[in-house]
């Protein structure tokens, strides 16, 4: 973190830096203590796999180490893009968490502002202890269920062959489907749940605006553009810098558990692929190469965002 | 849903019956009917005849056939299940305990205004909340630690969410100075200010964070799944995710057993879904509030 020690009085702030870390550890050394192990877990789980990153550059072979392995320098990141599976994977990728974006992310906010809005306290209480239910259901059971429901016999198979007169078959064996129902799917189980932060804006409005906006005679709608929807916009701006963050990494633990290769055409996505080529085939170096790809476009989309929103209305991560 | 009706026009009152409630309302009622109606379909299934449930298309609105528990004492023999329960138990006993320690740890000593490096290992944290080195990376850290297909591997590889911490260390910031600065002048070290004042005071933060990472416990497959090998370890998700997912058969003696089983497979998976969701179910209304507070203790600092 500290700049290199270049000109004779950096070296004397540096000096005293460490003078007053001397002191410091001196006269808190338990809270040092304490913090060790906190510290030994990330440098161990998090920053020697950053490390770990370098594999990506040999041909790694676990019995040979790191550096006794054949360094190949960028090779399997160039294997990657001319890979068949690239195109695929990115693709999907994008797509996926482009609709993501598009209906799961805006589906919360405006639930919290219909249930705001609605009269009745209790039924208000009521929809929200049951929308937040499905958060705490396991991926698994909650991906089972969606494999039962869109099984031949399914409750939603039923539902889309009454609508097109298809024949029932499962839906999961098109690769079509795929996309719209785990997208619903992921809707479906956190939508409520990720409505709370929203009330929670919601309820610290103050209800003077709403009151002068009333003497204005402003109605419904006006109220909800002018005063909620502004009143709520930094929360959903910093909610929405942190889903662009996490866009590469989101969900796929339940890909991985809803899809076959039957469908790996609109399923497959780089997590999961790094999944195959690294885990299940043994391919350490390339898989590392390909998970990589994914980590730096996932920080760079954080970081654009994160700018964007900083340089336009001042809120930002940091 | 009749009686939510009337709840709602009677606490309604005064303000008129407008056509924008009516349409809310609806939608309100239509998004519970789709949430509830999942889990009641499972858990009509569960008790219908086997074979009438084999041959049944769409949706369920009653116990097909006579009731019965058939598919529950199949599914409470299945051995491997409780295995996986015991060792979920087992995991969230454990694995919330050095979660918890840690993540306080952490929060605290970032919280301390004395504690010079604070900005730092803020820093230092948050960073990996944002880039990691992937999947690959991880499991040869795994490997390399030791801990590859042993009962640490859903503990210690995520043993503190940043999130977490920053949830907590808003919290113990928020407690007035005054009241250790007492305890500071009796002579107390930092780690007694810790568990005598801090901790007593953040009973509320503590249960928010047990919740957390307890759930996050009971709902996790996925490092066991990546970084086991051998059955016996797995929790009970892994043990769910081949029931349900897998479609993994069980051992028949004989044909008229493994007929028997075919019919009886689907009903054993909507038995197996309520067995295993329920706990949590039955639980979450009166935690709720709690898991609620987190969300919004978070928020102030978003």
């Amino acid at each position: 973190m500290k700049k290199a020690p270049g000109t004779a009085l950096s070296r004397a702030k540096n000096d005293s830096y460490r003078k007053r870390l001397f002191k410091n550890i001196k006269s808190h050394p338990l809270l040092y203590v304490m913090i060790l192990p906190v510290i030994a877990y990330f440098v161990v789980y998090h920053y020697y796999p950053m490390y770990g990153l370098v594999i990506s550059l040999f041909n790694y072979v676990p019995t040979k180490g790191i550096w006794k392995s054949d360094f190949v320098g960028l090779k399997n990141f160039s294997d990657f893009l001319s890979d068949p599976y690239f195109f695929r994977t990115m693709r999907n990728t994008i797509v996926i968490n482009l609709q993501m974006l598009l209906f799961g992310f805006p589906f919360p906010i405006i639930f919290a502002i219909l249930l705001n809005e609605l009269a009745a306290i209790r039924l208000r209480r009521f929809t929200q202890t049951v929308t937040y239910m499905p958060h705490f259901i396991s991926s698994v059971v909650i991906c089972g269920l969606m494999l039962n429901f869109s099984g031949t016999n399914g409750v939603i198979t039923s539902i889309i062959c009454n609508i097109t007169g298809q024949e029932a078959s499962n839906l999961f064996s098109h690769s079509d489907y795929f996309q719209p129902l785990y997208v619903l799917m992921c809707i479906w189980q956190e939508f409520g749940w990720d409505s709370i932060i929203y009330f929670a804006a919601l309820s610290g409005l103050d209800p003077a605006l709403y009151e002068a906006a009333d003497i204005d005679g402003a109605n419904r709608w006006k109220k909800i553009i002018h005063i909620t929807i502004p009143g709520i916009s930094p929360t959903i701006i910093i909610l929405l810098i942190l889903r662009i963050g996490n866009m590469m990494t989101l969900g796929w633990d339940k890909i991985i558990l809803l899809y076959n290769p039957m469908i790996y055409e609109k399923a497959d996505v780089i997590s999961t692929y790094v999944y195959r080529i690294g885990l299940l085939n043994f391919q350490y170096s390339f898989a590392t190469a390909v998970g990589f790809f994914n980590s730096v476009i996932n920080f760079t989309l954080l970081m654009v965002a994160n700018t964007i929103s900083r340089k336009v209305n001042d809120t930002s991560l940091w | 849903m009749n009686k939510i009706v009337k709840v709602k026009s009677k606490s309604h009152g005064r303000e008129k019956i407008t056509g924008f409630q009516v349409i809310n309302t609806t939608i309100m009622l239509f998004l519970i009917f789709v949430t509830v109606y999942p889990l009641y379909h499972v858990l009509v299934a569960s008790f219908s005849d086997p074979i009438l449930l084999m041959s049944h298309t769409g949706p369920l609105t009653k116990i097909l056939g006579k009731a019965t528990l058939a598919g529950y004492i199949k599914t409470l023999s299945n051995k491997s299940l409780l295995t996986g329960f015991r060792n979920t138990l087992f995991y969230i006993v454990v694995g919330t305990s050095l979660q918890m320690a840690l993540t306080s740890f952490a929060a605290y000593t970032v919280s301390r205004k004395n504690f010079m490096l604070r900005n730092a290992i803020m820093k230092f944290m948050i960073f990996t909340m944002f880039f990691n080195g992937g999947l690959i990376p991880l499991f040869f850290a795994i490997r390399n630690t030791g801990i590859y297909n042993t009962i640490w591997v859903s503990s210690i590889p995520y043993a503190v969410s940043v999130y977490n911490v920053i949830i907590m260390k808003t919290f113990f910031e928020s407690i007035p100075e005054s009241l250790e600065e007492a305890a500071i002048i009796d002579g107390a070290n930092d780690f007694k200010v810790f568990y005598k004042i801090i901790l007593p005071l953040s009973k509320p933060v503590i249960a928010v964070m047990i919740l957390y990472y307890g759930v996050g416990q009971w709902n996790s497959w996925f490092p066991a799944a990546m970084f086991t090998r051998d059955r016996v370890l797995y929790p009970l998700q892994l043990i769910l995710r081949e029931i349900l997912i897998e479609n993994s058969s069980q051992s028949a003696d004989n044909l008229l057993e493994a007929i028997q089983d075919t019919y009886a497979k689907e009903l054993v998976k909507y038995c197996t879904i309520v067995v295993s969701t329920v706990p949590i179910l039955v639980v979450y209304p009166f935690l709720q509030k709690y898991f609620e507070k987190g969300v919004m203790i978070g928020a102030v600092k978003g």
